[in-house]
């Protein structure tokens, strides 16, 4: 795949359309090389950064979009995931297993952890509706690691 | 969008002699099959051995995740619930140890090597 070509995709703020996106992610870092299992990771990260912007950014609401942007350059595979929200100003925090089996922490709230254990670089920016997104990257020289 | 979840329940014998309930789940495990899940798991009596088989499941995210973890609290509630998991791809294998869940489901790769555990 050539590096600078761009992929975008618009959704419907529509839980199940989060797999529009995953299928395109994997075709794309696919061209690009990425193994398997690294392909299996993205799907995964982008899957659960797009139902954060269809459920908390765009507030299951339908007619707003959310839209996601792949560049392609020559040594990663960049991700944005962008809504209409305000975005997230709290870092990911780690689950606690122990609290969530017992009753002392909510089961949900997972979905930031896991993006961010499962690529090389991800961040959250918070921006004016439609400026806010998280960015995922994952990079070529991290296969096999 | 979402795929629906289907429960179906079965029996199978461990390698102890005990018997074994077995939740095999098909379609997506997310937020919508919240009350498929829990309900079928919620329905059983007298079952203190059960295992979740994925091995028909298309998707996991998150919040299917929290409703497994949901029923691990309902099991650590109950008191008498030994949950093993098996069929999940590689992948979510290593996305369930991610979370803890293998910290209180042990995983194996298949219905055979969960019944010799057991």
């Amino acid at each position: 795949m050539k590096a600078g070509t761009s992929v975008q995709v618009r959704l419907p703020s529509q839980l199940g359309y989060e797999k529009v996106a995953m299928s395109t992610a994997a075709s794309v870092a696919k061209l690009m090389g990425f193994s398997s299992d690294r392909i299996e990771d993205l799907k995964t990260a982008v899957a659960e950064a797009c139902i954060n912007a269809i459920e908390h950014g765009n507030a299951l609401n339908a007619s707003l979009a959310v839209e996601v942007v792949l560049s392609a350059s020559e040594d990663r595979l960049e991700v944005k995931v962008i809504d209409q929200g305000i975005g997230v100003g709290v870092a990911p925090h780690s689950p606690n297993i122990d609290r969530k089996v017992h009753g002392e922490e909510d089961p949900r709230g997972m979905g930031m952890f896991l993006i961010q254990q499962l690529v090389d670089e991800a961040e959250w920016y918070q921006g004016p509706p439609g400026k806010s997104f998280v960015r995922l990257v994952i990079r070529l020289d991290q296969e096999n690691q | 969008m979402q795929a629906a979840t289907k429960v179906t329940q079965r029996t199978a014998t461990a390698a102890s002699g005990a018997t074994v309930t077995v939740l095999s789940f098909c379609g997506d495990i997310s937020s919508a099959s919240k009350d498929t899940v829990l309900g079928a798991y919620r329905s059983l009596e007298n079952a203190s051995r059960v295992l979740l088989d994925f091995t028909s499941v298309e998707y996991i995210n998150s919040s299917g995740i929290a409703i497994i973890i949901q029923m691990l609290l309902d099991a650590d509630k109950a008191g008498t619930h030994t949950i093993g998991i098996f069929g999940l791809s590689p992948h979510f294998q290593k996305v369930f140890t991610m979370v803890g869940i293998s910290k209180y489901a042990a995983l194996h790769p298949d219905e055979n090597s969960s019944l010799a555990a057991l």
